[in-house]
């Protein structure tokens, strides 16, 4: 392998415009697969969810699953495209171990859905339309392990493992038309689209959308042309990958290399490229030359796919609203910036902080929780947000011990740690733990009565006018109570018995 | 007490009700045919595999039922030979290609799992060409089969075994399954009687694929009766087949019992003739007609000129179609593996294997089907094939504007002798140039025993065509032809047959 020298991404711009073409697979949450009634669940063991169908065997057919194009339909109308009114599907014939029948159910020239587009916010508020050609529904491959090589990849390998359970998961695959005109943008649009496709295929109920699982993944295409030229360059397509941050590294990486290789008189070859988490490169797969011939043909073991109108109006009406939308809504009644919803949206807290003011919390107490005490947890953790071990009720109710006065903030975020430690609920933390304020003003006013004898020359200070000496006085009963009083009605009764006025 | 020779010959309606009686037990039924089976099969080699645990088991099951007072279904206890072409769990389906020699499929065939709920009893899985390629079952890996009225001649193809089974009385009912002719045509050549159904009438789950926009399994025994009663037993929807019809099955047995032609107009086809046809086919066939019209009928002669071209969209659709069904034969995960030794790549393994497992014809029609569907000839192979199909579709609409049915030979020659044309494609292709335009169309056909060809003596069958679900029509027509002849003849046709 040959290390690329780079052009710096500010020459690149300089010199050629970048066009992108996205291509992201979504795994759909059916319960099903596709073609089989399997069970889709993920992490089970290996070819224990198979049968005759998604390990095609001799004899067996499929089936269409209802669900499946449901889900398709309504991913199509949430881009804005067209529905078909009849549409197949075809065989995708190649050989491959993975793949049972050696050959892939998908579509072809009759997708589903096409014909449509897709906002989305850059970080600057701006609003950019990507074109979308097509969505269309097809089957996953199986998984291959192979064991043995250097590089995990086939090449080296001693033999290889195969495990079916991903055979028939259902795939939608959607493709953009070629994004032009977003210039030195191009990364900032492609890592935006994938995040606000996946917070749409979310909204829809239709798949988790989890990049990290693999229910989500983004091929990149991008090719470079002079600025001032209409026809597009040759294209690298840059596979799997998995993450918004790497779609945004792998599109600025091709868009340099490609300008390298440009700019010092060479020649882009179309083929396949893997993308490197590690350092943000992209190194060589397959060539793609034009030779790959697939020799589709429409599907003859299944039905053509005709959707009614009154089937596709009726998914219409039922879209719920649009995520960008929502957001902009959202900011509006939670008063934050741009900035901070973008902050929130990339921590994944969006509909957390929704399900805890719908749990009874104020959205600021709600936001304060999930993007402080409970983003940093998650952060040490390597958790997602939805993955920590609290719900947004209990969320809510440490907010709500908090606005009764029953907790200060120190004692919250230890109820919080509490919960997340799987101590029980924010109420049995408090009770197991002793956490509650004192509030009991007799126990209170010793505790002030011993600080003020204790620090006689602080309470002489404060009864000669200097109220900020205060402050020492309110840390002494709050060290003594563990933290558990309420400081500012400490700061009112220290000011009280040594007549001073706060 | 019946003896065996005796019990062989019935048919499969007269066993159902001698069982149902108690005249007979069906281990009985099943011994006497088990005995027939290992006295000639041997020399006709209909069967790849004799069950006969399994037969007699179930046989021992419907004599249970009889005896506990329990209603018996029409084909209760009646033995049957079927295709190795239908999933078994309990026996091996190799499709007659070394490809897939001892696999045992942990499913059974909606077909299969069919005949087991009627109380049918299966003998076994019988003969047939390679993955269904062919007219002449010489293309089995496993050897020919020989024809029971003369054994150095073929069968018939692909379903030569069944067709074999059923006149050598190895068994009274028998499975085929149609994608060009492979019903009909051994029905034809063997003096039994075949049917076709409409394509989506019986389910293609667990049967298979060669070519799946035109196989069609479906129901092969020696009278008219015992198909529809065959018929009815296999036929129906399947959720587990997306292009099984969904839709109450035609009233088949009902036809056959009721047979008539008075008043029906019966079409006769001008592209079903002329070069290539033996005399004595077309001089039997004629007399047919002639038949048909003086029990009531009205000839009308058709022109259906897309028939001529399809033979041709055939040799385009059905490889092109096989080339993908029978990719998923690579050796990964059932059937042969050559070659696995440690050292080669996957891809050597799977080119190994399919190089040793699979035959000429097969390999013939996998590599015609890839360069028909490759990009750049698509549209001039596959896609004119699929406008000819429309075109022979609308040819069969036009023609059943004016008449009930559609009449012609079965195949243009009488049994030919084995090896004749095992060197020669194009001349086996021919034998199917008659069946093919209905399997393109999707409707349904029928053949059935017309008389013997003068010149050699040999069965030639009439072809009965009938609109996509009125497969009953092929029986009423059928049964009233069958009895006209046999009362002509003054018995059976397959009585004329020599004895083995």
């Amino acid at each position: 392998m040959t290390v690329t020298d780079l052009v710096s991404y500010e020459d690149a711009l300089a010199s050629y415009d970048p066009v992108m073409g996205l291509e992201v697979h979504v795994e759909l949450g059916t319960k099903t697969k596709m073609f089989c009634g399997c069970s889709t669940e993920l992490k089970q063991d290996a070819n224990s969810q198979t049968c005759p169908v998604c390990l095609g065997l001799p004899g067996a057919l499929p089936v269409v699953n209802e669900i499946g194009v449901e889900s398709a339909i309504k991913i199509g109308l949430a881009l804005n495209c067209e529905i078909a009114e009849w549409c197949r599907f075809a065989r995708k014939n190649y050989f491959y171990p993975d793949m049972p029948k050696n050959f892939q159910t998908s579509q072809y020239d009759e997708p589903i859905a096409f014909d449509g587009y897709l906002d989305v916010q850059l970080e600057d508020g701006e609003i950019f339309r990507v074109q979308i050609e097509r969505a269309h529904m097809e089957e996953d491959t199986g998984k291959s392990t192979h064991v043995g090589g250097a590089t995990g990849r086939i090449h080296g390998a001693s033999h290889s493992l195969l495990d079916y359970n991903r055979a028939g998961i259902p795939l939608i695959e959607i493709v953009t038309r070629p994004i032009e005109g977003a210039g030195a943008r191009a990364p900032e649009v492609a890592k935006a689209y994938v995040a606000e496709l996946r917070e749409l295929i979310k909204a829809l109920g239709v798949s988790d959308a989890r990049m990290e699982m693999g229910q989500m993944r983004c091929d990149v295409n991008l090719s470079l042309r002079p600025h001032g030229r209409e026809a597009f360059g040759t294209r690298s397509e840059t596979k799997n990958v998995n993450s918004l941050r790497s779609v945004e590294r792998a599109a600025r990486f091709e868009i340099q290399r490609h300008a390298a290789v440009l700019s010092s008189g060479g020649t882009i070859v179309q083929e396949t490229r893997h993308f490197h988490e590690e350092d943000g490169s992209t190194t060589a797969g397959r060539i793609k030359d034009n030779a790959e011939d697939y020799r589709y043909f429409p599907e003859p073991d299944l039905v053509p796919v005709a959707p009614s109108r009154d089937w596709v109006e009726e998914l219409r009406k039922g879209l719920p609203e649009l995520p960008r939308l929502r957001r902009a809504r959202l900011k509006e009644e939670w008063g934050v910036t741009e900035h901070d919803m973008q902050s929130i949206l990339n921590a994944g807290a969006v509909d957390l902080i929704v399900a805890t003011t719908e749990a009874g919390a104020p959205s600021d107490q709600a936001r304060k929780w999930w993007m402080g005490e409970l983003a940093r947890n998650a952060n040490e953790t390597g958790r997602g947000l939805d993955e920590l071990p609290i719900t947004p009720a209990q969320v809510a109710r440490v907010a709500a011990l908090v606005a009764a006065g029953d907790l200060n903030d120190k004692l919250a975020r230890q109820v919080i740690e509490g919960v997340l430690a799987g101590e029980g609920d924010p109420d049995t933390v408090v009770e197991k733990r002793g956490l509650k304020v004192v509030s009991d003003e007799g126990a209170l006013s010793t505790a002030v009565d011993e600080a003020i004898a204790g620090n006689a020359a602080i309470a002489d200070k404060i009864r000669g006018g200097k109220v900020a000496a205060a402050g020492a006085l309110v840390g002494a009963v709050m060290k003594a109570t563990r933290g558990q009083a309420d400081a500012a009605r400490v700061r009112e009764l220290i000011l009280e018995k040594l007549g001073a006025e706060g | 007490m019946t003896d065996n020779s005796t019990i062989i010959k019935l048919t499969a309606a007269e066993i159902a009700g001698k069982i149902a009686s108690g005249e007979l037990t069906a281990v009985e039924v099943t011994e006497a045919h088990l005995a027939r089976i290992d006295a000639v099969d041997e020399k006709v080699h209909a069967f790849l595999h004799i069950d006969r645990e399994g037969a007699l088991a179930q046989a021992r099951a419907v004599d249970a039922k009889r005896e506990a007072g329990e209603k018996l279904g029409p084909l209760a206890g009646v033995p049957l030979a079927l295709k190795d072409i239908f999933t078994t769990k309990d026996m091996p389906t190799t499709v007659g290609s070394k490809i897939l020699e001892g696999w045992v499929p942990p499913y059974d065939a909606t077909l299969t799992q069919k005949l087991r709920a009627a109380d049918v009893v299966i003998l076994g899985k019988t003969n047939m060409d390679e993955f269904a390629m062919g007219s002449s079952t010489e293309n089995s890996a496993y050897g020919p089969t020989g024809n029971p009225w003369d054994l150095t001649r073929i069968p018939g193809g692909s379903g030569g075994g069944s067709s074999a089974a059923l006149a050598s009385y190895e068994a009274p009912l028998a499975i085929g399954t149609d994608t060009g002719g492979s019903i009909r045509q051994p029905a034809a050549v063997t003096g039994t009687v075949g049917v076709k159904p409409t394509y989506g009438g019986v389910s293609r789950y667990g049967m298979v694929a060669f070519s799946s926009s035109l196989d069609q399994g479906g129901p092969c025994a020696r009278t008219v009766l015992d198909a529809a009663l065959l018929h009815e037993a296999i036929a129906g929807h399947d959720p587990l087949d997306s292009t099984s019809i969904d839709a109450p099955v035609p009233p088949v047995v009902e036809a056959a019992r009721n047979g008539s032609v008075q008043g029906m107009r019966v079409g006769v086809v001008k592209q079903f003739r002329g070069e290539g046809y033996q005399a004595g086919v077309v001089q039997r066939f004629d007399e047919s007609v002639e038949l048909l019209k003086s029990l009531g009928a009205t000839i009308v002669e058709l022109d259906c000129p897309s028939f001529d071209l399809a033979l041709s969209a055939y040799y385009l659709i059905a490889p092109s179609e096989c080339s993908s069904n029978l990719a998923r034969f690579d050796a990964m995960r059932y059937g042969l593996r050559v070659g696995d030794d440690g050292t080669k790549s996957a891809e050597d393994v799977t080119a190994l294997t399919r190089e040793a497992g699979f035959g000429d014809e097969v390999k013939r029609r996998i590599i015609l089907g890839t360069y028909a569907l490759s990009s750049g000839y698509y549209d001039a192979y596959y896609g004119s094939a699929q406008k000819v199909r429309t075109l022979i579709t609308q040819d069969f609409e036009k023609a059943f504007e004016q008449v009930d049915v559609i009449v012609s030979p079965t195949t243009p020659t009488t049994a030919f002798p084995i090896g004749e044309r095992a060197d020669d494609p194009m001349a086996m292709y021919l034998a199917d140039l008659c069946t093919i335009p209905t399997n393109l169309a999707g409707n349904s056909a029928m053949s059935l025993p017309c008389g013997l060809a003068p010149e050699d003596g040999l069965p030639v069958g009439l072809q009965i065509i009938a609109p996509a679900m009125k497969d009953d029509r092929l029986y009423k027509v059928g049964a009233a032809v069958e009895a006209a002849f046999v009362e002509k003849w003054g018995h059976p046709l397959l009585e004329e047959a020599p004895s083995l």
